[in-house]
């Protein structure tokens, strides 16, 4: 069928294997694609969902009263922990281990205290899970931000451990990460606005 | 976190052998074999592992539709149990599309697309690996879950939470794999191989990647809402089990299956220039044509077949535009980039003709031929399903379309399989026997297709039934009309189609246990890939190749011979 079959393979120039390029880096954008899909999901399930209750002239929720003021301080919270995220990229860009360790340190520390507060929020807010219109989409939207966050913290860890062991020249993973929590801010500045904020 | 394999560097490497599957357990012992597979990290195996296993349940699933299909013809048929039709339906429909058509393509972009850019291995293997472990699982549990009396509209409460858990686990393999993928295509390529230089179905693996990392996610959220309103809620938000059917529904049918079939659509690109012997005409626009196609993927997030269409000429022109805008965007684009990769393709065959003469008929290009055309007709068939005059919503048209679409893109992967099988396998599947598959597969694929689309349009029910009331409806023919007729041209169609895959798997088995080895580039093929020993070896590449043109191999076979 071939009419021009090279029996052996053909020789082409070769160099020596090239270094990814920023594999981890684009790897976590690639992911965050999805996450950000995942996210825009839900929160347009919840957008129609929202729309369906007040379309009677009601709130949404009817009886919670959403606690502001930890929620608030939520937003900020993870907000920093981007910037000490990135603080972590600019100290291993300058070969400054400690600092990297430091930044990486503050920003598991901020990762936990956010989980803190929603577990804060959780109670304070009191929604049984079982409440038909709110209940489930409540826990559901908040339950998978908490899962982000705590992947957040994983990807933290694994980074510390790299940095701890002198691996500061592989700015790609560091970079990586920052970007991670730069992408979970805005998530949930996305959810902040939708679930605490309309009503 | 090594996301390239480097430990075999080129000067330390151990001798590569011509042929022959590297990566084999010197020991060769039964147990070493198995152990090298279900641990493996080359990409040519974790992509042979998802098609693999995707032929079993695409034959699974044709065998399926088989049995409904005479259930439907048969007035009064005791085939099945009536109180199992729900969830074979689903049993049909999940694997067709989750089980089947996604898995096979993206396997087929994993065992082949890290090859044609030059990687010597694929980005984040072990997560890719992970993903096929998590969509196998999930699919096992969802079959689990099914026979259980599960899934959409099931009346075991434990069950429906387990189908749910378990599509949200084959979710996310499918998502792991893809991003594997798409990091592979964007990070990994060899050096002078820029983006324009990538070969096309390559470049329709990284959209099709894309494309399930866009649409699976918002299934997932669905599926998240579903589970925890049904497990602990108070299963009212989303109409309870029955309600699954409408929040998932959607991605079981165009436009979200045509996001998949991007890949499929790219074998077709890659296949043109190598029957013809010619360079790919204008690679810019080709690309550009694949891309539109991928376009499908935001009609599925938008659900934009949910907004009907009416060519209704009283209307205001307002009302027209602000509904034939989104329908022009999300069910034309899509359209015109098939048309458009057909016409390059004509044109790239038209000068190759000109240049070479004779086309260099590959055996694949005969299964790609019936799947490009079954693909263009499902890309039609989505843009007329909107439209409102027409009355297709609801209907088995619906169905039609799904089926032009997968099984089309199905017959595409075949024919990519068929053509890279030389380099995953180390053999050569002949004319003679892959063409007869090729022609039972089309004929099947479009009767089938043919018949759904047929009744559709005489107003037979269609859709994915969320309880026994919309069984009964789909199961309700005109027995003495056509609706019996149509209903056994379908199950004869889909009949072909099992005959075929069963066919194709048998054929394979039996070339790879008695067929001789493949020649390095066997049917003159472009791209790097061609330029390594047959089956090409783990690591791909001994010595990475230095990339200068969008088809290197053609230029070091063809140069000075034409």
């Amino acid at each position: 069928m071939a009419t021009h079959a090279a029996e052996l393979p053909l020789e082409l120039p070769s160099v020596a294997a090239p270094a990814p390029k920023r594999q981890i880096f684009v790897g976590t954008a690639v992911a965050l694609v999805a996450g950000s899909a995942l996210v825009g999901g839900l929160l347009a399930v919840w957008l129609l969902l929202r729309e369906r209750a007040v379309s009677g002239g009601g709130r949404f929720p009817l009886d919670y009263i959403i606690t502001e003021v930890a929620t608030n301080v939520m937003l900020i919270t993870i907000w920093v922990t981007a910037l000490f995220a990135q603080w972590a990229v600019y100290s291993a860009k300058r070969g400054d281990r400690t600092h990297t360790v430091l930044a990486l340190g503050v920003t598991g520390l901020l990762g936990v205290a956010f989980l803190n507060a929603q577990a804060f929020t959780w109670s304070q807010m009191g929604v049984e899970i079982g409440d038909a219109g709110y209940g489930a989409l409540f826990y559901a939207v908040t339950g998978t931000l908490f899962a982000i966050i705590a992947a957040g913290l994983l990807y933290s860890a694994v980074t510390a451990f790299r940095a701890l062991s002198g691996r500061l020249g592989d700015t790609d993973v560091l970079a990586g990460h920052a970007l991670y929590w730069y992408w979970a801010a805005a998530a949930y500045s996305a959810i902040w606005f939708v679930v605490y904020v309309t009503k | 976190m090594t996301t390239i394999e480097t430990q075999h560097a080129v000067a330390d490497a151990p001798e590569a052998p011509a042929t022959g599957e590297s990566t084999a357990p010197a020991s060769g012992s039964f147990f070493a074999g198995v152990a090298d597979w279900v641990t493996t990290t080359d990409h040519k195996k974790i992509g042979r592992l998802y098609a693999g296993f995707g032929l079993v349940l695409l034959a699974g699933s044709a065998i399926v539709a088989l049995l409904l299909g005479i259930e439907r013809a048969d007035d009064g048929s005791e085939l099945l149990d009536g109180g199992a039709l729900l969830q074979l339906v689903q049993v049909y429909r999940f694997g067709l599309v989750l089980g089947a058509l996604v898995p096979i393509v993206l396997g087929l972009g994993l065992a082949v697309a890290p090859m044609q850019v030059g990687a010597r291995q694929v980005a984040f293997p072990r997560v890719a690996l992970s993903g096929f472990y998590f969509w196998l699982a999930g699919i096992v549990l969802m079959l689990f879950a099914l026979g259980d009396n599960g899934g959409i509209g099931g009346g075991n409460a434990q069950a429906v939470d387990q189908f749910l858990a378990a599509i949200g686990l084959t979710l996310v393999g499918l998502a792991f794999s893809a991003t594997s993928l798409a990091t592979t295509v964007l990070t990994a390529r060899a050096p002078g191989m820029t983006m324009r230089r990538v070969p096309l179905f390559a470049w329709s693996s990284l959209i099709g990647a894309l494309g399930v990392l866009l649409v699976v996610p918002v299934a997932f959220a669905s599926v998240i809402y579903l589970f925890v309103d049904l497990r602990y809620g108070a299963a009212e938000n989303f109409a309870g089990a029955e309600g699954i059917a409408a929040w998932l529904g959607w991605l079981l049918t165009i436009p979200a299956v045509i996001a998949f079939a991007v890949p499929a659509v790219g074998v077709f690109a890659e296949l043109v220039p190598v029957t013809f012997r010619g360079r790919q005409q204008l690679r810019g626009v080709a690309f550009a044509g694949l891309a539109l196609v991928g376009v499908a993927a935001l009609a599925a997030v938008t659900r934009q077949t949910a907004i009907p269409v009416s060519l209704d000429t009283d209307q205001s022109f307002g009302t027209f535009i602000d509904d034939a805008v989104p329908y022009l965007l999300f069910a034309g684009l899509p359209l015109l980039g098939a048309v458009v990769v057909l016409a390059l393709g004509g044109l790239t065959a038209q000068a190759g003709m000109a240049k070479a003469g004779k086309p260099n008929l590959v055996p694949a290009a005969v299964f790609a031929l019936f799947g490009i055309g079954l693909v263009v007709l499902g890309l039609v068939a989505n843009f007329l399903l909107a439209l409102t005059d027409l009355e297709l919503l609801g209907t088995s048209f619906e169905e039609g379309a799904l089926l032009l679409v997968a099984y089309g893109a199905l017959l595409l992967v075949l024919g990519g399989l068929v053509f890279w099988a030389p380099k995953l396998w180390g053999v050569e599947l002949t004319g003679l026997h892959v063409i007869p598959l090729a022609l039972l597969g089309g004929l099947g694929a479009a009767l089938a297709a043919v018949a759904a689309i047929v009744g559709g349009f005489l107003g037979q029910p269609g859709g994915l039934p969320a309880n026994d009331a919309g069984v009964a409806a789909l199961f309700s023919l005109d027995f003495s009309g056509s609706g019996a007729l149509l209903a056994w041209v379908g199950a004869i169609g889909h009949a072909l189609v099992a005959l075929a895959v069963l066919g194709f798997g048998a054929l394979l088995l039996k070339v790879l246990r008695s067929g001789q080895p493949a020649a390095a580039n066997p049917f003159n093929g472009h791209t790097i890939e061609w330029g390594t020993p047959s089956p090409t070896p783990a690591d791909n590449f001994p010595a990475v190749p230095t990339v200068a043109s969008a088809e290197p191999v053609f230029e070091l076979s063809y140069e000075g011979t034409l």
